[in-house]
This record gives structure tokens, C-alpha cells and sequence, in this order.
């Protein structure tokens, strides 16, 4: 492999290792804090995509506002989703949580079909970001790849901070370690929880916003994203946002290398990865909470 | 006394059961998907059944239909329950069906061991009519081999010399490429690299680096629904389609191009059927399935539509009795049938053997450019019948 062949697929691994961070991030802090499995997750992934689908034509251009639009309905759903389901799981045992959130999927994806139909949408590309670089004489990269991995990063500073700088943060940081402890010191645990749940669909619906003009959105889309997400936590150590991004990016690498290197068995690098890591570090990257 | 009446009642049962095998309605069993991504085609295929039946007044060769309805949910682990709900439950006569691959492989292995008529209205997979192939299995539509083997014969045609593969690793995608390459060299190229990644992965930008360091002159993709949507978006957001054509399987554009938009302009594939034959056939099919349906039909639903027509050959042949078995199969093995997507005769492994088209995406249509391939028959490698 040449030089300038090898950096660009380490551009292609960046950006997806990015994409796939901000799903996980949101599954790691609702699985690490709240401890629950929340198997919807891919679904709120599928919801930011149809939401850019939907809200396209309604804010023509101005793509961020759209974004921003988007992202306040769905902390708003995240909000009442927790209230009206969540909020009861938490004294549940991990079979309940899995059957609830499980037919939380069916609910969706049965609602998406109504709603949307089962045909496969494109969602446009404003004009501004529908150009293309050129990477030597190699080939072009679409300047959207290269804003959508932006977006991944500020969004991820923007998580780094608060949860390492903030009072937010450190409430989110103690819970995550120790939950009597937090309630016993008079937090409003109910309240951070649900902040916290309301933060994770937001981020797993900007990931499919970000992700639709590319993508396209169509039915199942929520599916393929959960399972790579489980295999993102599970290497980061549950509960970690920093491991998450590691290992996001780990993914990323050793997704689209295998896929160029091994492509007859490129479906069976990442679950490789995952053994290899588990067996030797049974819990994970990082731990709880940082 | 007793004895004579009963024996009197047991025999007006018998005549009257005998009068009714050749009155009762033919059970069709639809097996198709109903939910999930490909609830679309099985709703096409259907309409395009009915509107069949419909057309010859709810009965084929004077024998009414009767539906009996399964909805597969394109899922190959359920397939065997599925299939046998028909068979045992339903007792159907015949079984139609079905869109996804691994699901109709499950629902010809039932056929073949229960000998249950069984026509396939979509799926693919080579070895349905290859090495599985039985007296009792037909199909209405193609085998993935013969749109990709006449793509390879057309690549090379227009004078490339070097080409890339691209797919998803599973059958579909598998069979396909081998196709490709198997027309693509004959006509003298040579297919360097087959790239392949995991169903139903879409992540193609490491692949499509891939191919633009490699610089084929030519790259043939085989995608389906939301994956060929995006492939195709992706392969011009590269640049690639600049200096590097590609070309693909029907599927890649169809029933896709609004979602690709002008990404999809000017793209050549292959298919048994084009948006715009202009045949009478064609347009009287597609009028009268639209003014039925208020939709546009499409390949599905020829393909569907054609499941009726080969029905009904083997039902006449028969004299409108289904269970006279070798009848109806050597009718329905023998038969022409006057497709929308023009006429057909079936192989000895009971695969359409039919024109393969080229078509050029303009607007928001698969338009006709020519035959690519008059006549084509699938090999049936494996088949002994």
C-alpha cells in the first residue's frame, strides 16, 4: 500500500471511528450510570436520521438550525421517554430492561414504517458542504466527510468538558461510581438521570443526523449501529466516555483496514479485536465515570 | 337397511368429494414479506399476481383461487415454520414465493422434500435452479447470474480491460460477481480484485481509497435498497465516476434512483426489464396495474405477474386439475409466457431464459438502451434433472 493511499484510509478509520464515538458515547453514560441496557439506543440513531430527513424541507438550507431543531426535539423526547418508561427500569433486573427496550425497537421501527413509509429516502446536502477535496491526484473527499468529523470532535470536546470541568459533570462522575452514595448526599439523582438519558438520545440523534445526507435512511438502519456500538462500549469499559473514544477509533482502524487487507473476512475483524481486548482486559479499557 | 344407507351416504360423499376436487378453488399459498425492508416487493409481487387473476375474471383455466397468506418477514430462520404453516396447515396446492434468497433456499428444500409445487416469484440464488433445481420448483424471474454475466460481456464489449468487483459477502452478492467475471473475461478483461464487505455494512469509503489507487478502467458494483443508495452517492462523491465507470445489477437503480438523485444520472445496468420497453404488452400490463393500484408497476411485480401466467399454462395443460401433477408441470415446463418484459420460455431447470437489457439511468428512470444478451439462458451449474 502507498503512502498517500495509507493516510487516506486513515482519514476513512478517523471519521468513522468519530461517527461511531458520538452513537456510543450516549449507550455508554445511560449504560454506565443509570445501569441500564438500553437496547433502543439504535433506534434514537434512526431517529436523528429520519428527523434531518423530515426537517429538510422545512428549513431548506440553513442546515445548521436544522441540526439544532433536531437536537432540541429529541432532548425533548429523551426527556419524556425516561419519565414515561426509563425512570422504572432502574430497580429492574437486566431481562426486564432488555424485553422493555427490546419492544421499544419494535414500537419504532413499526412507527417509522407508519410514518415514514419502508422506502429507502435521500436526504440532501446543503450547498455549501456538497463540494469535494482533492487528496493528490488520488481521489476527491467529499467536504461533508470532512464537517461531519469536525462536528464529532467539537461535540466530543464539548463532553470532555463537561463531565471533567463541570459541576454536571462531576454528579455524572460520582454517579457512575457510586448511586447511594450520590443519593445519600442529597443529589437529585432522578433529575441527573434524567438529564443524563435525555443527553445520550441527543447525541445518538445528532450521530444520524450527521450521518443521513451520506447515508441515506432506511429501514433497520438503527439495527447495524446498536450492535457495532455494544462492541464499542464493551472494549471502552462500560461507562467510560474517554474508552469509548478510544476504542471507537480503534474500531474505525481496524474496520477499514481489515476491509482493504482481508476483505474476505472483513466482517470478522472488529469481533476479533473485541476477543482479543476482553481476554486481556476482562473490563474493558478504562473504567467508570472518566 | 342401516348398512345400504350408510354405504349409499358414504358413496353420494365420495362423488359429491370428486365434483368438488374439480370445482374447489386453487389454494394458492403466498409466502412474501409483508413488514420490513422488503415489505414493498412482496406487496408488488402480489398486485402483480392478482392483477393476473383479476384479468381473467378471479380464475385461472376456469378454476377460482383462493389465497392463503404468510408473511415471511425475510427471515431465513423462520422460513421452515413459515413454509410449513402452508403446507400442513393450509394444504395449499401451490406455493408462491419468495423475495429474499435465503428464505426461498429454505422454502425449496420443503418443496422438494413434501413435492409441493413451488413457483418463486424474486429470489435469486443460483442454486435454485442449479444444483437444488426439482421437477416441482419454478421460477418467474432470474438467476443473479444472468444480469451480472451479461454486464461483464457488455464491459468488456465497450473495450475495458481491467476491472474491480464490489459487494457485500453473502450469496447474493457472491454469485453475482462471479457472473461479472465470468462474462467479463470471456469477452477478453480481467478482473483484478474482488472487494467485498460484511452485510449490510455501508461504511465504502476505505474501499472506494481502494479502488482509486488501484485505477481499474472499470468497477462493477452488485447493492441493493439503502446499501445501493448509498454506494452510489458515495462512488461520486470520490470523484470516481470521473474516470472510472461503473457499472452494475438492475438492483443497483432500481427502485433507488429518487434517493440517489442525480448521483444515479447516466449509470448502466443490467436487468430482465427496463422502465420504458414500449410494448404494447408492457404498456397495457403497466396501465392497467396502475389504474388497479395507483402505483407504477415495476420488475416485481412483472415478476409476480408472470407467477400467475406460468400457474395457469401448467392449470390448462392439466384441464384445470392441480393435483394431475405431471401435467401441470410438463404445461408449465413447456408453456411461453407472454411477459411485460417480453416473451419467455423457461430452462430445463425451470429459470426464465429472456432477454437481458441495458439500461442507462435518466431523470427518475431506468431507460432502455438495448439487448444486452438476446435469449439468455443460466447455466444451471449442478443441476441434474
Amino acid at each position: 500500500m502507498e503512502f498517500s493511499t495509507f493516510l487516506v484510509q486513515c482519514l476513512n478509520a478517523v471519521q468513522y471511528g468519530l461517527l461511531l464515538f458520538l452513537v456510543a458515547s450516549g449507550l455508554t453514560l445511560i449504560f454506565g450510570i443509570m445501569g441500564v441496557i438500553n437496547l433502543a439506543h439504535g433506534s434514537f440513531y434512526m431517529l436523528g436520521a429520519y428527523l434531518a430527513y423530515a426537517l429538510a424541507p422545512l428549513f431548506g438550507g440553513q442546515f445548521l438550525l436544522q441540526m439544532a431543531a433536531g437536537v432540541v426535539l429529541s432532548v425533548v423526547f429523551g426527556f419524556l421517554l425516561e419519565w414515561v418508561f426509563f425512570s422504572y427500569l432502574y430497580q429492574r433486573d437486566h431481562l426486564q430492561q432488555v424485553l422493555m427496550t427490546y419492544s421499544l425497537i419494535l414500537v419504532f421501527e413499526e412507527m417509522r414504517s407508519i410514518l415514514a413509509g419502508n422506502d429507502v429516502h435521500g436526504v440532501k446536502l446543503p450547498e455549501w458542504l456538497s463540494g469535494a477535496v482533492a487528496l493528490g491526484d488520488l481521489m476527491k473527499y467529499p467536504v461533508y466527510n470532512l464537517f461531519a468529523s469536525a462536528t464529532c470532535i467539537v461535540v466530543a470536546l464539548g463532553l470532555y468538558y463537561v463531565v471533567n470541568r463541570t459541576r454536571l459533570g462531576m454528579m455524572i462522575r460520582a454517579g457512575a461510581s457510586n448511586r447511594d452514595m450520590v443519593r445519600g448526599l442529597g443529589i437529585n439523582i432522578r433529575l441527573l438521570y434524567r438529564i443524563v438519558f435525555a443527553a445520550g438520545v441527543a447525541l445518538a440523534a445528532l450521530a444520524g443526523m450527521i450521518a443521513a445526507p451520506v447515508t441515506s435512511v432506511y429501514p433497520g438502519m438503527g439495527g447495524q449501529i446498536l450492535i457495532i456500538c455494544f462492541v464499542v462500549v464493551v472494549i471502552g469499559g462500560i461507562g467510560s466516555i474517554s474508552g469509548a473514544l478510544i476504542a471507537a477509533l480503534l474500531v474505525g482502524l481496524v474496520d477499514t483496514f481489515g476491509k482493504v487487507l482481508f476483505a474476505q473476512f472483513s466482517g470478522l475483524s472488529v469481533y476479533l479485536l473485541m476477543a482479543l481486548i476482553l481476554i486481556w482486559r476482562p473490563q474493558g479499557l478504562k473504567s467508570k465515570g472518566y | 337397511m342401516h348398512t345400504k344407507f350408510t354405504a349409499l351416504a358414504a358413496a353420494g360423499l365420495l362423488c359429491s368429494g370428486i365434483a368438488h376436487a374439480q370445482t374447489a378453488p386453487i389454494k394458492v399459498g403466498l409466502m412474501l414479506p409483508a413488514t420490513g425492508t422488503y415489505a414493498n416487493l412482496g406487496e408488488m409481487i402480489e398486485n402483480g399476481f392478482k392483477l393476473y387473476v383479476g384479468e381473467q375474471g378471479g380464475k385461472l383455466a376456469g378454476r377460482e383461487i383462493r389465497y392463503f397468506k404468510v408473511d415471511d418477514e425475510s427471515d431465513p430462520a423462520k422460513a421452515t415454520d413459515n413454509v410449513n404453516k402452508l403446507i400442513k396447515r393450509d394444504q395449499v396446492d401451490v406455493l408462491v414465493g419468495t423475495v429474499h434468497s435465503g428464505v426461498a433456499l429454505a422454502m425449496a428444500k420443503v418443496a422438494r422434500e413434501t413435492n409441493t409445487l413451488l413457483i418463486v416469484p424474486n429470489a435469486g440464488a443460483d442454486v435454485i435452479t442449479g444444483a437444488m433445481c426439482a421437477k416441482n420448483v419454478f421460477r418467474t424471474s432470474f438467476t443473479n447470474w444472468q444480469p451480472a454475466y451479461a454486464m461483464g460481456v457488455v464491459a468488456a464489449r465497450n473495450g475495458h480491460k481491467k476491472a474491480m468487483t464490489i459487494t457485500w459477502n453473502y450469496a447474493a452478492g457472491n454469485e453475482s460477481a462471479k457472473g461479472f467475471v465470468e462474462g467479463f473475461e470471456k469477452g477478453g478483461g480481467k478482473v483484478t480484485q474482488n472487494l467485498t464487505l460484511a452485510f449490510p455494512n455501508v461504511e465504502f469509503q476505505a474501499l472506494l481509497t481502494e479502488i482509486a489507487a488501484q485505477k481499474p478502467d472499470a468497477v462493477y458494483a452488485f447493492f441493493a435498497g439503502g446499501g445501493a443508495v448509498k454506494f452510489v452517492k458515495d462512488y461520486v462523491a470520490a470523484g470516481l465516476n470521473k474516470t472510472i465507470p461503473l457499472y452494475g445489477a438492475g438492483f443497483l437503480t432500481d427502485g433507488t434512483i429518487e434517493a440517489q438523485g442525480a448521483a444515479a444520472q447516466g449509470l448502466s445496468t443490467t436487468l430482465h426489464y427496463a422502465d420504458n420497453l414500449n410494448t404494447p404488452r408492457d404498456n397495457a400490463f403497466r396501465l392497467n396495474f396502475a389504474k388497479t393500484y395507483k402505483t407504477n408497476a415495476d420488475v416485481y411485480a412483472v415478476q409476480g405477474y408472470d407467477a400467475a401466467q406460468l400457474l395457469e399454462a401448467g392449470l390448462k395443460a392439466a384441464g384445470g386439475d392441480i393435483k394431475n401433477r405431471d401435467q401441470v408441470i410438463a404445461g408449465m415446463a413447456s408453456t411461453q409466457v407472454d411477459s411485460p418484459r417480453g416473451k419467455f420460455t423457461l430452462s430445463a431447470a425451470h429459470n426464465p431464459v429472456q432477454d437481458i437489457y441495458l439500461r442507462q439511468v435518466k431523470g427518475n428512470i431506468n431507460e432502455l438502451k438495448g439487448v444486452a444478451i438476446k435469449a439468455l439462458a443460466d447455466p444451471a451449474k449442478g443441476c441434474k434433472m
